[in-house]
């Protein structure tokens, strides 16, 4: 099995730790001038998300996940896996809903996302920053209301809800920033 | 720190120009009180034998040599002759040390006092470090043992190898499933990441009376064995200096130097040939009572520009060297 030694550390760095893949957020050295040197590290559970501190001896080997990155078009969903294909192998992978998580509501077909794989198995899935939706609900603005900042709540086709200005109608596309769930603009279909 | 490309510097120019003046206030605070500048050799035949220091090995056509971690045995050696109070502004080099606060190659003030004790070398530094920064910071005066037990509540020194265990476990330091530390790795751990971090920020702590294990060169403390007359000065959490009531005795010298290479055998490391020149000083010339001390050029530099990385107060650092 690969191991990293803590010389090695960087942000990024995938490891594997009481049977979890981690990846570093943050490194840290740590050594009095007559002391023990250690690696202070913050790393993040891929299958959680949650940060946890971890403290090892300088030198000592952490076992290497096997995690890639892989950007894969998004294909459908019955519902309970959310299918996307690597564009270049043409390999299908199927993302259960724990790994999809809060990008379920931003996925719309063909758009690039990037999957994060464990040993070949989905564990999470990042939707490109931005995504162009239409909306499928939203109640009328009144003709006139030019009120600044005033918002009302409109349905996209994923089913998600963004606040919008009044003058959204049913039919427009929007551009919304995936990272924060808000709207950006209205937009043209590429 | 400067991103752009390696050719380039790690620091800002106007952050080295601040350097260059640090260095010149250095000599002028020395000069003012009759200090003396020394240069000692970078190579030496011997290599430190610290457990916790590896040391680059150079080969020379006079055979192996090492670069020194401090100039301390060479500044002793002119302190047994007679040559008086002494400092030195000294490139130094780490293997391995790597980090914020950390770079292999950093640059060490070292200075020897004859006739002081290590408190008042300790006011002195504090003294630099007021002329350097230019404003006033308090000082806040303790002992290891007090640090320790203020902050965790436990006494460092009567505790037992399985008290220090558990209460690293209980500060998630490091989990019980993992091999016991060795009590001093453990309590290294503890002070910097649970005693340590929380020193204000605008504030010197002085910390006196480290643990006899830790006590390196310096007296063990006849007041109290449990200790040893070794003080560190910590600017907010940064550690910055560290100070010795120097030991003149060579044989007790010497066998501090003999349990760090069989504590070496026992942990596989290599062991490294002691500095025989610095013993026979101790023994054959006249080592004064004095107190010593060496102090992180670079991190001081760090506090008093508000650097956020040791890069940014190092012309190159070590990826760019």
């Amino acid at each position: 099995m690969a191991s990293h030694s803590t010389n090695e550390f960087k942000s990024g760095l995938k490891l594997m730790i009481d049977g979890d893949p981690y990846s570093i957020v943050e490194n840290e050295f740590v050594k009095p001038g007559k002391g023990q040197a250690f690696c202070r590290v913050k790393v993040r559970n891929l299958k959680t998300g949650k940060v946890v501190d971890k403290t090892y001896k300088s030198g000592d080997k952490v076992e290497a996940a096997d995690v890639m990155d892989t950007e894969m078009d998004y294909l459908y969903t019955d519902g309970e896996f959310w299918n996307f294909m690597d564009p270049n192998t043409f390999e299908q992978v199927g993302a259960p809903e724990a790994a999809v998580g809060d990008a379920k509501q931003w996925l719309k077909e063909q758009d690039t996302c990037v999957v994060t794989l464990w040993d070949g198995v989905p564990i999470s899935v990042e939707p490109p920053n931005h995504v162009v939706l239409e909306v499928t609900q939203t109640d009328p603005g009144i003709r006139g209301d030019t009120a600044q900042g005033a918002t009302k709540p409109a349905t996209v086709e994923t089913g998600a809800t963004v606040l919008v200005p009044l003058f959204v109608d049913n039919g427009d596309l929007l551009k919304i920033d995936t990272r924060t769930g808000k709207y950006i603009s209205r937009a043209r279909e590429d | 720190m400067l991103t752009g490309s390696n050719w380039q510097p790690s620091a800002a120019l106007e952050t080295l120009k601040k350097r260059a003046r640090i260095l010149q206030g250095i000599r002028a605070f020395f000069d003012a009180r009759g200090v003396l500048e020394v240069q000692t050799p970078l190579l030496s035949r011997a290599a430190t034998t610290d457990v916790q220091l590896a040391s680059y090995q150079v080969d020379t056509d006079a055979g192996p040599r090492f670069l020194h971690t401090s100039p301390e045995l060479p500044m002793k050696r002119l302190l047994a002759v007679g040559f008086g109070d002494c400092y030195q502004i000294a490139p130094v080099f780490r293997p391995g040390e790597a980090g914020r606060h950390h770079n292999s190659e950093f640059t060490l003030l070292e200075w020897y006092r004859r006739g002081f004790s290590i408190d008042e070398l300790i006011d002195e530094t504090a003294a630099l470090i007021h002329h350097l920064h230019g404003q006033p910071l308090p000082l806040e005066q303790l002992r290891y043992a007090e640090a320790f037990e203020r902050q965790l509540g436990l006494c460092p020194l009567e505790a037992s190898d399985a008290e220090i265990q558990s209460l690293l476990e209980r500060t998630g330091l490091w989990s019980g499933e993992r091999e016991a530390l060795p009590r001093d790795s453990a309590l290294d751990l503890l002070f910097s990441e649970a005693v340590a971090c929380h020193f204000p920020d605008d504030r010197l702590t002085a910390i006196s009376h480290y643990p006899a294990s830790q006590a390196a060169l310096a007296q063990i403390d006849p007041g109290d064995p449990r200790t040893a007359r070794r003080s560190e000065l910590y600017w907010g959490p940064l550690e910055l200096a560290n100070g010795f009531q120097e030991l003149a005795d060579p044989a007790e010298q010497r066998r501090r130097f003999e349990a760090d290479n069989q504590q070496r055998r026992e942990l596989g490391l290599p062991e490294q040939p002691v500095d025989e020149h610095f013993l026979q000083a101790l023994e054959q010339g006249h080592f004064p009572e004095c107190a010593g001390i060496a102090l992180g050029v670079d991190r001081l530099i760090m506090q008093i520009t508000g650097a956020r990385h040791i890069g940014e107060v190092i012309a190159f650092d070590t990826h760019r060297a």
